[in-house]
C-alpha cells in the first residue's frame, strides 16, 4: 500500500498554489491529508502532483467579519474545535467538530480539505449546508464565492473548477438572543463517518417561538440536505413534538438514500427522521436555556 | 526530495521521493522502528507519532510534509536506556499491553493526553485513546496504564509539604 | 499439588518481563528485522471470484526501474509440493499462487520482486493478465446444491467433509422426551485480525545449505511445511524464534508467504521479504476465520432438563483448505459444554466456496459452537418460561461429579460451575440487572441480560486430526523446555518457539524460579532457533501454560535432583539427607554443611573430580513433554480425548438498544472465570478482556462482507469494523481457582474463554431484548442497521 509516484511542491501563497494547479491537469491539493493520503495509498487516488498548501499561514485563521466567521481553508481541525470565537458564535460548528475523526486526524485534517472531499457523511459538510455556509475559492489571481449547496455537487464532487484552491468557507453567525443547538448521528465507531447524521439550529423568541430554525441531514443522500419545507413549516411554531415529527417524515419521505455494507436505505431515511426529531427538540431545548446574551 | 526531519531532538538530513511516508522514512531510513504499520490508511493508529508535540498519524504524512517540524517517536520518550518513563513503567505495572505492537503509539498517545490533561477522567482516556486500535487486551489494562500514570505523575509534581 | 498460597511466585501479582522491550518500541517484529541485500515483494491478486488465467504478461514489468523477477504460478507450481491439507482431498491443492485457476477475488496470481515495495507494487500494476471469468459459488448452502458451480472441479463436489457422529442413543432421547425444538444459527464469516500483518524475511544462503526464516508465524510444523513444500531437508530450514509476533490469536500461518519467498530467495540468490499490506492481509493472507451455519435440535423435559441435541455445523471454508476444516473437530472434545446432556449426534460438514480461505482462530472453532449451544439454552428456557439462568444450573456438571464424561468420550478434570455463577450473581447482582434491565424497558428502550457459560478446552494434542481425518495418526503433541546453569551459576532456560503477546518467557521464568525456590526475575529465557530447539507444539490450542509450563517445571525438578545429587556426594551424605531450599543444598541433619547453587555450578563445570560417579557434567537438563492424558487414537465410535483441561467462565451482561437505532450497547458485563491455577494473574486478566473484546467485535461489528460478485467488499479498516476503546466496556471480573489435576501447578488454558463466551453472551442479551416485540436474531454480526430494520418491521415504520 504505497501512494504511486508524484511530484510535491508546496507554494508560498494560494495564487502559487492555482498556478501550480493550473500547470498540470494531474495536480491536487493536500492540506491535511487525512482523506487524500489513504486514498493513494490504496493507489484509488493518484495525482501527478501534491501542492501543499498546509503551510500557508495566511490560509489558517478563524476571524470575525461582518457576515459570520470566515474559517481559512488550511486551518487545522483541532484549532476549529478549541477556538473561543467559534465555541461562541458557532456554537453547531463547535458542537461537530469532536466528532469528526480522532483527535490524531483532527490534528492534522484541515477544514477545507474536509469541504473540498466532500463526502456525504462528514460532519463539515453538513455544518456548511445547514447553516449556508459561503465557500470561497481563488482562481485566476481572483476569489469566487459558492453557497454551500452549490458547492457541494454530489459524493465527493463540488463544484470546484479544475486549477481552483478553496481559500476560506464562512460560517453566518446568528445574532437572536436565544440560539440552540442539537446534533446527532449514529454509526459503528463513534469516530467513523455517520450512517446518517443530523444538525439543528434553532432561534427562538421571547414567547418560545420558533423564530429562526436551520435542519440538516448528512450521510443519507449524496450530499447532505437541508431541510427548508421543515423549516418553512416549523418557523413561528413551538415546535410541537408531533409537528415537528411529521414535518420531517414529509421532507425525508421521497428522498432516496443511500445503502451499502453499513446501513440499508430504508435504515437512512428511518433514522435520519428520529435524528432530525431529537436534534431540533434538543436544539429548542438548549434555545430555552439560553440566558440573554446582553 | 532532500528533507530535514528533526526527531527526538536530533537533525537528519534525508533523500526521500515525494510519495515516502513519514511512518516509512522513520523506520527505513532513520531505523526508528517503534513506529509500526498497521493498516497503512488510518484507522489502527499503530503508526503514531509525535508532531509538534501532538500525536499524528505517521502513514498518513509524507516524510516531505514533515520537514523542519520537531517529531518525537517511541524511542524519544524513555529517559536513559534501560531506564523507563513514568507513562512506561505504568504501562508494565498494570501489564497494558500483550504483544506490544500497538504499544509504542499507545504510550505517545498518552504522553499528548496528560501532557495536556494531568488529571483525566476514565471516559477522557478512553476517547484519547479511541484512535488506537489493540486487538490483545480489550484495553482495560491500558486505561489502567494510564490512569496510574496520571496519578503518579501528580505525585511526583507535588511540592513536598512542610510544617 | 499446593494450594495457592503455598506458591512463592505463581499466582502472584508480578510484573510480565516482555513488557519492558515493548514499552520501549524495542520489539523486534518481522518487519523490523534488517537483512542486508533483501528485496521487496508485492503481490498481484485475481479481480475475479473465479478466473482461468489464460495468458500473464510480465514483459512491461519486468523493464520497470528496480524490478529483479515477475514470478507466475505454473513457474512456482512445478518447483514446488502445494501445501499439507489436514483432509485426505489431493485433488484441492493449495499453492501460493494460482497457476491456472483462481478461486476467489483477491488470491495472488503473480509475485513482483523489486527493490522497494514502492517499486514492486509499481511493477505489480503493470503486469498484464488476461482472465476468463468462470461461475462462482459463495454461500456453502448453495455450494451444495446439485448444480452449483465447482470451486474445484477434479474434486467433483464442493463437499471436503461430511461426518455424523452419534454418541449414545439420541433417537431413543429425542423420542422419549417431551419437548424439542429447533433453531438455525450463523456465526458470521471474521477473524482475529491481529494489527500486525503476516510478514516473512526468507534468506537461502547456498554455501551453508540453508533457508533463514523470520516470519510473524505461530502454528506447529511450519518448518516442516516450508521444507516439505520446497523440497529440501528440514534440516535446511531455520526459522527464527526470537521474531516477536505483532498479535495473532491463531491466525499467523503464512505458510504459502513463506513457500513464496523461499523459492524466490534460492532462484534468486539474495534476501526476498513479504510483508503483507493491509489489503492483501485481508483480501488473500489466508486468515479469514470460521463461517458457520448451524442447525440445531434439542430434546428436554418439563423440567428444562436437556437430553439430547443433534447438531449440524455447515463450515464455509473458502476456495482452499488446510487446517480449517478441523475447526469442526475441536468442539467435540466438549460438544454440550458445560452441561449434562446424555446424547449427541453431531454432523460436522465442511464445503468450498469462492471466498478468501481460512485458518485457525482463537478457540479453534469452539467460539461458534458454543454460539449455538448456548442460544440454544436459551431457547430452551424460554420454551419453558424458564429463568435462564435456572435453566442453566439444572443442567450444569455439578462438582461433586468430576472427572465427568461426556458422551463424546471425553472426561473433564476438575470444575465448579455453581460456585463461579454464585460469584459472579453474588450481592443480589442477578435481580439488580433484571431491575435495571425493566427499567429501560418502562424508559422505552429495548433491553436484555445475556448469559453463557463456557468451557475453554486446553492443553491438548491435535486429535481431532484423527476425528476427522482417519489417515492422520498423530497423537503426540509435545512442548519442551532446557535449563542451563552456567559455571557462575547463572540460570538460562529455552524455549521453542515464538510468542504472540502471551508472555511465555515470563511463564518459563516463574515456573523455574517457583521449582527452585529463587527470584524469577534473575533467570534468563532465550529462544534459539528451530535447528537448535527441542520440539514445541507452539501456542495453539490455549496449551502454554500447562505444556511450556509443565515441560518447564519438570525441566526445573530435574535440575534439583540434580543440585542435590552432587551436593550430597560433595558433602559427603546420602542423598535423602540433602534438602534443596532457596538455591542451596544442606544436610538435614547439620544444616550448616550446604553448598550454594554457584558452588555446586562450580564442580559441575570445571570439578568433575568431585563429580558423583558416571554423571554428566555441566548443569544441562531438558524435559520434553507430551499432553497429560494424551497419547490415544480416537475410538471407532468417534471417542476421543483431546485435551486435559478444561477451563470455566460465566458471563451475565445487560444490553440495551435504542429502537429507533437499533444500535446495540452493552450497559453492564460481569464475567466469572477459573482458569485453575492463574501462574501469572495480570497474563490471564489481559488474555480474558482481550478475548472478549475479540467476542464484542464478532458478535457485533466484524465481518468479511461480500457483495453479489463474490468482491470483498470488507476489506479495509474502515469496512471491516475493530471494536475501539469507546466499544469496550468497563468488565467486572470474579475469580475462582479450581485445580486441574492433571498439571504440575493445577493451571489450565486461559487464552481463548473470553472470545468463546462473550459472542454467545451478547446474542442471547440482544435476542432477550428483542423478544417482548416477538424477535429473534441468529446472525452474526447484530449490527445496529440490521437490528433496526428488523425491530423498524414490527413498528409499523
Amino acid at each position: 500500500m504505497k501512494a504511486a509516484p508524484f511530484e510535491y511542491s508546496r507554494p508560498s501563497d494560494i495564487d502559487e498554489a492555482c498556478a501550480l494547479l493550473a500547470a498540470d491537469d494531474g495536480a491536487r491539493v493536500i492540506a491535511g491529508g487525512q482523506t487524500l493520503v489513504p486514498m493513494m495509498a490504496m493507489r484509488l487516488a493518484r495525482p501527478s502532483r501534491l501542492v501543499d498548501i498546509g503551510r500557508i499561514a495566511a490560509l489558517s485563521y478563524v476571524r470575525e467579519d461582518t457576515d459570520g466567521i470566515a474559517i481559512g481553508a488550511a486551518t487545522r481541525q483541532c484549532a476549529v474545535e478549541h477556538d473561543g470565537l467559534v465555541a461562541q458564535r458557532l456554537p453547531l460548528l463547535a458542537k461537530v467538530m469532536p466528532w469528526i475523526g480522532h483527535a490524531a486526524t483532527r490534528a492534522r485534517g484541515t477544514i477545507g480539505g474536509s469541504l473540498a472531499n466532500a463526502d456525504p457523511a462528514a460532519e463539515l459538510e453538513l455544518i456548511a449546508i445547514t447553516l449556508d455556509t459561503t465557500l470561497t475559492y481563488r482562481l485566476d489571481g481572483k476569489s469566487v464565492d459558492v453557497p454551500a449547496p452549490e458547492f457541494f455537487a454530489g459524493a465527493m464532487t463540488t463544484a470546484l473548477p479544475a486549477g481552483a484552491c478553496l481559500a476560506s468557507a464562512r460560517f453566518p453567525v446568528w445574532r437572536e438572543q436565544k440560539v440552540g443547538t442539537g446534533f446527532h448521528e449514529v454509526n459503528a465507531r463513534r469516530s467513523d463517518f455517520a450512517f446518517a447524521s443530523a444538525a439543528a439550529q434553532i432561534a427562538l423568541d421571547d414567547d418560545g417561538n420558533c423564530k429562526r430554525i436551520a435542519i440538516g441531514i448528512g450521510a443519507v443522500t449524496e450530499a447532505p440536505l437541508r431541510l427548508a419545507e421543515v423549516e418553512k413549516q416549523l418557523t413561528g411554531t413551538r415546535l410541537e413534538e408531533a409537528k415537528v415529527r411529521d414535518a420531517v417524515q414529509g421532507a425525508l419521505a421521497d428522498i432516496e438514500p443511500m445503502s451499502d455494507l453499513h446501513a440499508s436505505a430504508d435504515y437512512r431515511r428511518r433514522v435520519a427522521v428520529k435524528l432530525a426529531t431529537r436534534a431540533i427538540a434538543n436544539a429548542a431545548a438548549d434555545a430555552k436555556g439560553k440566558r440573554h446574551a446582553h | 526530495m532532500r528533507t530535514e526531519l528533526i526527531v527526538n531532538g536530533a537533525k537528519h538530513v534525508v533523500e526521500v521521493e515525494p510519495r515516502t511516508t513519514l511512518l516509512d522514512c522513520l523506520r527505513d531510513q532513520l531505523k526508528l522502528t517503534g513506529a509500526h504499520a498497521g493498516c497503512e490508511h488510518g484507522v489502527c493508529g499503530a503508526c503514531t507519532v509525535l508532531f509538534d508535540g501532538v500525536a499524528v498519524r505517521s502513514c498518513l504524512m509524507f516524510a516531505v510534509q514533515a520537514d523542519g517540524a520537531p517529531i518525537t517517536t517511541i524511542e524519544g520518550i524513555a529517559p536513559g536506556p534501560g531506564e523507563l518513563s513514568p507513562i512506561q513503567d505504568a504501562f508494565c505495572e498494570t501489564h497494558g499491553m500483550q504483544c506490544g505492537y500497538c504499544t509504542p503509539a499507545m504510550i505517545l498517545t498518552a504522553h499528548a493526553l496528560l501532557a495536556n490533561n494531568p488529571e483525566p477522567t476514565r471516559e477522557e482516556i478512553v476517547d484519547a485513546i479511541s484512535g488506537n486500535i489493540c486487538r490483545c487486551t480489550g484495553y482495560a489494562q491500558i486505561v489502567e496504564a494510564i490512569s496510574l500514570a496520571a496519578e503518579r505523575m501528580r505525585g511526583a509534581n507535588r511540592p513536598v509539604e512542610t510544617t | 499439588m499446593s494450594a495457592p498460597s503455598h506458591f512463592r511466585f505463581v499466582s502472584t501479582d508480578r510484573r510480565v518481563r516482555e513488557d519492558r522491550r515493548f514499552v520501549a518500541g524495542k520489539g523486534r517484529f518481522v518487519a523490523d528485522v534488517d537483512v542486508a541485500n533483501t528485496r521487496h515483494v508485492a503481490l498481484v491478486t485475481c479481480p475475479y471470484a473465479a478466473a482461468r488465467i489464460k495468458s500473464i504478461d510480465k514483459t512491461a514489468a519486468l523493464a520497470m526501474p528496480g524490478v529483479h523477477y515477475v514470478l507466475d504460478g505454473r513457474e512456482l507450481a512445478e518447483a514446488t509440493n502445494p501445501l499439507a491439507a489436514g483432509l485426505d482431498t489431493p485433488n484441492v491443492p493449495r499453492r501460493p499462487l494460482a497457476p491456472d485457476v483462481a478461486r476467489y477475488s483477491g488470491e495472488w496470481v503473480v509475485a513482483v520482486v523489486a527493490d522497494t515495495r514502492a517499486l514492486a507494487e509499481d511493477a505489480a500494476e503493470a503486469v498484464e493478465i488476461d482472465y476468463e471469468p468462470l461461475p462462482f459459488v459463495l454461500d456453502a448452502e448453495e455450494a451444495l446444491e446439485k448444480n452449483a458451480p465447482l470451486v474445484h472441479e477434479a474434486h467433483g463436489s464442493n463437499v471436503l467433509l461430511d461426518k455424523t457422529f452419534t454418541w449414545g442413543e439420541v433417537e431413543k432421547d429425542f423420542a422419549e422426551s417431551p419437548h424439542n425444538l429447533s433453531l438455525r444459527v450463523k456465526w458470521a464469516r471474521s477473524s482475529t485480525v491481529p494489527v500486525e500483518t503476516f510478514g516473512v524475511v526468507s534468506s537461502w544462503d547456498p554455501w551453508r545449505e540453508i533457508l533463514d526464516v523470520w516470519a510473524s508465524i505461530q502454528m506447529p510444523r511450519y518448518t516442516e511445511q516450508i521444507a516439505g513444500a520446497l523440497k529440501i531437508p528440514m534440516s535446511s530450514v531455520r526459522l527464527h524464534h526470537d521474531v516477536d509476533v505483532g498479535g495473532s490469536y491463531g491466525i499467523k500461518r503464512g505458510i504459502k508467504h513463506a513457500i513464496l519467498t523461499g523459492y524466490l530467495t534460492r532462484r534468486l540468490g539474495f534476501p526476498v521479504r513479504l510483508i503483507e499490506d493491509r489489503l492483501e492481509n485481508m483480501r488473500g493472507g489466508d486468515a479469514h476465520g470460521p463461517e458457520r451455519l448451524f442447525d440445531v435440535e434439542v430434546a428436554f423435559d418439563d423440567s428444562g432438563i436437556v437430553r439430547s441435541m443433534k447438531m449440524r455445523a455447515l463450515e464455509n471454508v473458502g476456495a482452499y483448505a488446510g487446517r480449517s476444516p478441523f475447526q469442526l473437530g475441536k468442539p467435540i472434545g466438549s460438544i454440550v459444554g458445560p452441561y449434562k446432556i446424555r446424547s449427541v449426534q453431531y454432523r460436522a460438514m465442511a464445503v468450498v466456496t469462492n471466498k478468501t480461505t481460512q485458518e485457525a482462530v482463537r478457540g479453534f472453532g469452539q467460539g461458534p459452537t458454543n454460539l449455538a449451544l448456548e442460544r440454544m439454552m436459551d431457547e430452551v428456557a424460554n420454551a419453558l418460561h424458564l429463568d435462564p439462568l435456572e435453566m442453566r444450573r439444572r443442567n450444569l456438571i455439578r462438582h461433586d461429579e468430576f472427572p465427568y464424561r461426556i458422551p463424546s468420550g471425553t472426561e473433564y478434570d476438575s470444575g465448579d460451575y455453581e460456585t463461579v455463577i454464585a460469584k459472579v450473581i453474588a450481592g443480589g447482582r442477578y435481580d439488580e440487572l433484571k431491575k435495571e434491565r425493566d427499567r429501560l424497558r418502562r424508559e422505552g428502550m429495548l433491553a436484555g441480560i445475556g448469559i453463557a457459560a463456557c468451557l475453554e478446552p486446553s492443553g491438548g494434542n491435535a486429535t481431532f486430526e484423527a476425528l476427522i481425518n482417519p489417515k492422520v495418526t498423530t497423537s503426540t503433541f509435545m512442548d519442551s523446555c532446557r535449563i542451563n546453569v552456567d559455571g557462575s551459576g547463572a540460570i538460562a532456560a529455552t524455549m521453542h518457539t515464538t510468542s504472540s503477546g502471551q508472555g511465555h518467557e515470563t511463564l518459563v521464568a516463574t515456573v523455574i524460579g517457583e521449582v527452585l525456590q529463587i527470584d524469577p526475575d534473575t533467570i534468563r529465557v532465550t529462544r534459539p532457533d528451530s535447528l537448535s530447539s527441542l520440539p514445541s507444539g507452539t501456542p495453539v490450542g490455549s496449551r502454554m501454560a500447562i505444556m511450556l509450563g509443565g515441560a518447564a517445571f519438570h525441566a526445573a525438578q530435574k535440575l534439583k535432583a540434580k543440585l542435590i545429587a552432587i551436593a550430597a556426594h560433595d558433602l559427603g551424605i546420602p542423598a535423602e539427607r540433602a534438602v534443596y531450599e532457596q538455591g542451596a543444598v544442606f544436610d538435614r541433619d547439620a544444616p550448616a554443611k550446604r553448598r550454594t547453587i554457584k558452588e555446586i555450578a562450580t564442580i559441575a563445570d570445571r570439578n568433575y573430580h568431585r563429580m558423583p560417579d558416571g554423571m554428566e557434567p555441566g548443569l544441562s537438563v531438558s524435559h520434553v513433554m507430551q499432553v497429560p492424558t494424551g497419547g490415544k487414537l480416537p475410538t471407532p465410535d468417534g471417542r476421543v480425548q483431546m485435551y486435559p483441561c478444561f477451563s470455566f467462565e460465566f458471563h451475565l451482561l445487560l444490553v440495551k438498544i435504542d429502537p429507533d437505532l437499533g444500535a446495540p450497547e452493552i450497559v453492564r458485563y460481569r464475567l466469572g472465570h477459573d482458569c485453575g491455577t492463574q501462574i501469572n494473574p495480570k497474563i490471564v486478566r489481559g488474555m480474558t478482556m482481550g478475548g472478549i473484546a475479540h467476542g464484542i467485535g464478532a458478535a457485533l461489528y466484524e465481518e468479511f462482507a461480500y457483495n453479489d460478485d463474490g468482491q470483498l467488499i470488507a476489506q479495509t479498516f474502515m469496512d471491516y469494523v475493530l471494536p475501539s476503546s469507546h466499544e469496550v466496556p468497563a468488565v467486572e471480573m470474579v475469580d475462582h481457582e479450581t485445580p486441574s489435576p492433571h498439571t504440575v501447578l493445577g493451571q489450565k488454558g486461559s487464552g481463548e474463554s473470553g472470545y468463546l463466551g462473550a459472542p454467545a453472551a451478547i446474542a442471547n442479551a440482544v435476542n432477550d431484548a428483542l423478544r417482548p416485540l416477538g424477535l429473534s436474531m441468529n446472525t452474526l454480526p447484530l449490527k445496529a442497521s440490521k437490528l433496526g430494520d428488523l425491530i423498524a418491521s414490527v413498528r409499523g415504520q
